[in-house]
């Protein structure tokens, strides 16, 4: 429950074309059919108590506190329960309703502790509320006798978990916790033990709530009435004062928050219902891992040095800024206008991003502009602006509950997208069939209630050609949807497509050697695919193919990172093309992405071949427009991407750098060479929140502003530009924004924005995508999904619904072309890496929170059969070494893994996953081939040798940053730090 | 620029359009798509690279011959 109470119906909305007619308290009343008595009532502003009851929920009946009469039946139903029926008389209010709701909630306060005053839920309780509305004045049965509260009968309140706690004393038995965990979450961690009187809801197999199967998404602290389930926040702190509605910085889900604050100190972070990306649903990253923020290894001063062998001196941000702004253009008078570039963030805001680019195409006057997108989803943006005619995912995120089959590719959506993979699960809980294309067994293969109809278990490196297997299902069984294909996609391509696919090198059989997957499921997956049927054979699919289904397939960087990431982008949009399943809900193609703001950060010209909007610069009359806006010429030539900056860096021709809000010397492949060429800059200028493992190799810090901090926009993975509002005043005085301004005004380029909506203005004004948004409209309609324009001026959930944005879609060729990267006799396993739920990304911001109690180090899972081999036991340290470096992790011995696979995250420094990661790279857009690495892995006794380094450089670097915090600031305006 | 790694980039290229069963529009398609993500500088020292003798260079065929018959490269030299 939020302190400011949202409107709860009690049940769910119900969609129906038919609408039902009936009389409550005397005034008529017109709902979907299907809808509840409750909600009915709700609507029309006639309020019944309520516990057991929210409207995120399915009813459940249990409290019998919204017993109604209605005419012509006997006894009091549940309103709840009872779906509204034409011409009903109901009545919500009576004497002898009022005494039986009384007689009810006697019940419950016989059994609960009578300490509201220092409760935590004070003031923000329903039982409390429902006690005053019934009026109950006394509780006759008084307060002795068989309890769960007293001091001899209650049970310690579980404190396992590191945000909320459990006091089972406070607990009325609703359920809704347990039917939050199961219905909207779709753990099932809780259940309701015992019966009767012992009734109490229990973790997992009367386990602690950290030892339990529990995800902590905070589900059930939110359905939770009482103070039962409790952030600890909030017992600490007390209720908030005010809400302020704003957007997570974690996942591309881009799930929209109320932050509930006292002054400027976050009490908790509560799911918006209203949000239309999460629908009031969260976890452990956004609802509670926001601790980061305040966190002491927040550096809140600006410092400079000459060299990265030198300590840190603090100065103001006039002497930093007038610091880095002579560098650079030092720099470029000695070395030539490309020498120096500057890298967007896929964490800060839409605004943030595109005020960077900005600087460098027209201060520094180049086009040396990239973002983290490169090495994540950049083959998304080339893969379907080939095909299909726009950088981006086709859907909302709800049209997964209208589709029938759902295809997962390299993505693993209930760790790295959680909101997104619990939607996921309950319309796979309703019926959808699943089929999942991953080296891996993920969660969503086998879960409660889940279990995927085919796993493609396929080895690392070889999608494309399981997708070509599958097209070639689809094309020689006579699967293809041809009236679709016919009236919206070039014939010629298309031709040459189905030509090529129909290959017999292309046949499940003849790839089976190549994936490692078993020709009969991958004809099965490819007719489930295009067909919905289960059945195996050729004719059952035909069959099922009367009735048009909705098939839709959602990958992740399983997909992109790969040295065939924008083939394989571009199968599955030939896919979705050739089984009619782009277009309408429930079907497209959907890519999960990694930050908060990647989308944005494409979107907002971060490419060094695209202006905002996606046009590329060497467009005169694009480039046309942004020069008469930005007052200078600019340059019609692609810049260099991040790779080409380290190449670049190392032959001398690149020296200056200006980093905002992105760790490359931890995110990006092959760390020894990143590390030589940040070495080898003369100037490289760090904005971040930490003195992350880039800042590390800098010469100037600027400090940078966490999302509480201030005003802008992300962009999620749907397309949905959503507001992110100020909480609390930057730390360090500035905001990103403001820092992105002053370093243009020291470089001599005036920037003129009084607010970050002023820069969205100018966004809107340039970019014919963006051409409707604007601030004014984002708080009026909450969110806006692009393209806004005038043909859409509230958004576009749906895209390409008659036709493709590029007109016709395109039906690209995708041969596949093994890697480089392949298992040999010096390095005969494949390393896959990868994210889990409770660390996000680098891990700078999740590691500064107690989310460390599920995740404390990266660790290597490898299959039992190569474990035994090596001589190497669940807990061991193993040594794994390819041929960019070798770095030693503890062995996880698992199935999870199948033989010849060996997994990691790179949520930790110190692990080195990224020493040992190749600059294998995408061949259309360099994007890092993270997902396969030949490697050999030994049983070891100590850390490798660039974690010795490692070690010994951080800690120089930590002692560098120590002495700064000792010092007072110098500069001009020089005050007390 | 490290000449090996830009070799193996082009060719990376060559093996996604040589799917292409018109070899002339596999050319103009590897050219096109170098001219549009690779700086200046880069397709320069390409194109001074794949001047050498076939023996040497290490590109492909395909993308030696699509360099040689297709590549632009911008009239001014702004990318000093």
């Amino acid at each position: 429950m939020t302190i400011f109470r949202e409107p709860d119906y009690g049940t769910p909305a119900r969609s129906s074309a038919e609408m039902i007619t009936l009389s409550i308290d005397g005034e008529a009343v017109s709902v979907p059919a299907g809808t509840s008595v409750m909600r009915a009532a709700e609507l029309i502003g006639n309020r019944i108590p309520k516990l057991c009851a929210t409207d995120s929920m399915e009813p459940f009946g249990s409290c019998r506190l919204c017993l109604v009469e209605i005419e012509g039946r006997r006894g009091m139903p549940a309103s709840c329960t009872t779906p509204v029926e034409a011409g009903m008389v109901v009545r919500t209010h009576s004497t002898q309703l009022a005494e039986v709701r009384r007689g009810v909630m006697e019940l419950y306060i016989s059994d609960h502790p009578l300490d509201c005053l220092t409760c935590s839920a004070n003031g923000n309780c329903e039982l409390q509320d429902m006690a005053g509305v019934v009026g109950l004045r006394e509780v006759r049965y008084g307060m002795e006798g068989r309890n769960h509260f007293d001091a001899h009968s209650a049970v310690a309140p579980d404190v396992s978990n590191p945000y909320f706690s459990f006091d089972a004393a406070k607990c009325i038995v609703c359920s809704r916790c347990v039917r939050a965990c199961d219905e909207i979450q779709g753990t099932f961690a809780l259940t309701i033990s015992g019966r009767g009187f012992d009734s109490r809801v229990t973790a997992g197999i009367e386990q602690s709530f950290l030892d339990s199967d529990c995800v902590s998404c905070g589900a059930c602290v939110q359905a939770c009435p009482t103070a039962t389930l409790m952030e600890k926040s909030v017992i600490e702190l007390g209720q908030a004062e005010k809400s302020i509605t704003t957007t997570c910085a974690y996942c591309g889900v881009g799930c929209s928050f109320k932050a509930e604050v006292k002054g400027n100190e976050v009490v908790r972070m509560v799911p918006d219902k209203d949000g239309k990306a999460n629908m009031g649903h969260s976890c452990v990253k956004g609802r509670f891992a926001w601790g980061y923020a305040t966190h002491p290894d927040r550096i809140t001063t600006p410092m400079i040095r000459n060299t990265i062998d030198e300590p840190w001196q603090k100065v103001s941000w006039e002497t930093a800024l007038n610091h880095a702004a002579s560098e650079f253009r030092r720099i470029q008078s000695k070395h030539g206008r490309n020498a120096v570039g500057g890298i967007t963030s896929s964490r800060c805001t839409n605004e943030e991003t595109y005020l960077v680019q900005k600087l460098v195409r027209a201060a520094f006057g180049n086009n040396n502009v990239d973002t983290c997108a490169r090495v994540c989803h950049s083959p998304t943006g080339y893969g379907l602006k080939q095909t299909l005619g726009e950088s981006a995912g086709t859907q909302t995120f709800d049209s997964v509950l209208q589709a029938d089959v759902v295809m997962v590719i390299g993505a693993n959506p209930t760790e790295g997208h959680p909101v997104f993979g619990s939607l996921l699960k309950r319309r796979l809980r309703e019926g959808a069939k699943l089929i999942v294309i991953d080296p891996r067994s993920i969660e969503l293969v086998k879960t409660p209630h889940v279990q995927a109809d085919y796993h493609l278990k396929l080895m690392p490196g070889t999608n494309v050609a399981v997708a070509n297997a599958l097209a070639h299902v689809i094309v020689t069984e006579g699967l293809v949807d041809s009236a679709y294909v016919a009236a919206r996609c070039e014939d010629a391509a298309f031709q040459q497509w189905c030509e090529f696919v129909a290959r017999a090198e292309n046949s499940p059989e003849a790839t089976a050697a190549i994936t490692g997957v078993a020709a009969e499921a991958v004809r099965g997956a490819a007719r489930l695919y295009a067909r919905g049927a289960v059945n195996t054979s050729a004719d059952a699919g035909a069959d099922a193919c009367a009735k048009r289904h909705n098939a839709a397939i959602y990958y992740g960087l399983g997909v992109t990172e790969h040295a065939q990431g924008s083939t394989m982008v571009m199968a599955i949009a030939n896919l979705a093309m050739a089984t009619g399943n782009v277009g309408r809900m429930g079907v497209g193609v959907n890519p999960l992405r990694g930050q908060n703001n990647v989308q944005g950060s494409c979107d907002m010209g971060s490419f060094p071949h695209e202006l905002p909007g996606y046009r590329h610069v060497s467009d005169s009359s694009t480039r046309g427009l942004f020069e008469a806006a930005w007052d200078v010429s600019l340059d019609p030539e692609p810049g260099l991407r991040i790779p080409n900056m380290f190449e670049a860096a190392l032959d001398g021709s690149f020296r200056g750098l200006y980093v905002q809000g992105e760790d490359i010397a931890q995110s990006d492949p092959n760390i020894q060479h990143v590390e030589a060429a940040l070495r080898a800059l003369e100037c490289l200028v760090v904005q971040d929140i930490f003195l992350n493992e880039t800042a590390k190799f800098a010469h100037v810090f600027l400090p940078g502003s966490s999302f509480l901090e201030k005003d802008g926009t992300f962009t999620n993975s749907e397309r949905r530009i959503s507001r992110v509002r100020k909480v609390m005043p930057p730390l360090a005085g500035m905001a990103d924004w403001e820092v992105t301004i002053a370093l243009a005004q020291a470089l001599g380029y005036a920037m003129d924005y009084a607010h970050p909506s002023a820069i969205m203005d100018e966004i809107a004004r340039l970019t014919p995508t963006f051409k409707g948004v604007s601030y004014a409209r984002l708080d009026e309609l909450g969110s806006i999904q692009w393209p806004c324009n005038d043909e859409a001026p509230a958004g576009t959930p749906i895209m390409h619904v008659d036709t493709f944005v590029r007109g016709k879609g395109r039906f690209m060729l995708t041969a596949y072309v093994a890697t480089d990267e392949r298992a040999s006799k010096r390095f005969p396993l494949l390393l896959t890496t990868g994210r889990i739920l409770s660390q996000y990304n680098v891990g700078a911001q999740t590691r500064r929170t107690a989310n460390l109690v599920w995740h404390a180090e990266d660790v290597l899972e490898i299959h039992p059969h190569d474990a035994e081999e090596r001589g190497i036991k669940d807990g061991d340290w193993a040594g794994v070494a390819s041929r960019a470096g070798d770095t030693v992790l503890r062995a996880n011995v698992t199935e999870r893994v199948q033989p010849g696979v060996v997994y990691t995250t790179f949520h930790f420094p110190e692990s080195g996953a990224n020493v040992v990661t190749t600059d294998n790279s995408d061949w259309a857009t360099n994007c890092p081939e993270y997902k396969v690495t030949a490697v050999q892995v030994v049983a070891v006794n100590q850390p490798s040798d660039w974690q010795q380094r490692h070690r010994e450089f951080s800690a120089r670097q930590q002692a560098y940053l120590e002495a700064a915090r000792g010092q007072r600031k110098t500069g001009k305006d020089r005050v007390d730090a | 620029m490290d000449i090996d790694k830009l070799v193996r980039m082009a060719n990376s290229i060559g093996h996604h359009f040589a799917a292409y069963p018109d070899r002339e529009e596999a050319m103009a398609s590897i050219a096109h798509h170098i001219e549009m993500s690779w700086t200046p500088q880069m397709r320069r020292e390409l194109l001074s690279h794949a001047s050498q003798p076939a023996s040497t260079h290490g590109l492909q065929a395909l993308v030696a011959d699509a360099l040689a018959k297709h590549l632009v490269l911008p009239a001014s030299t702004s990318d000093a």
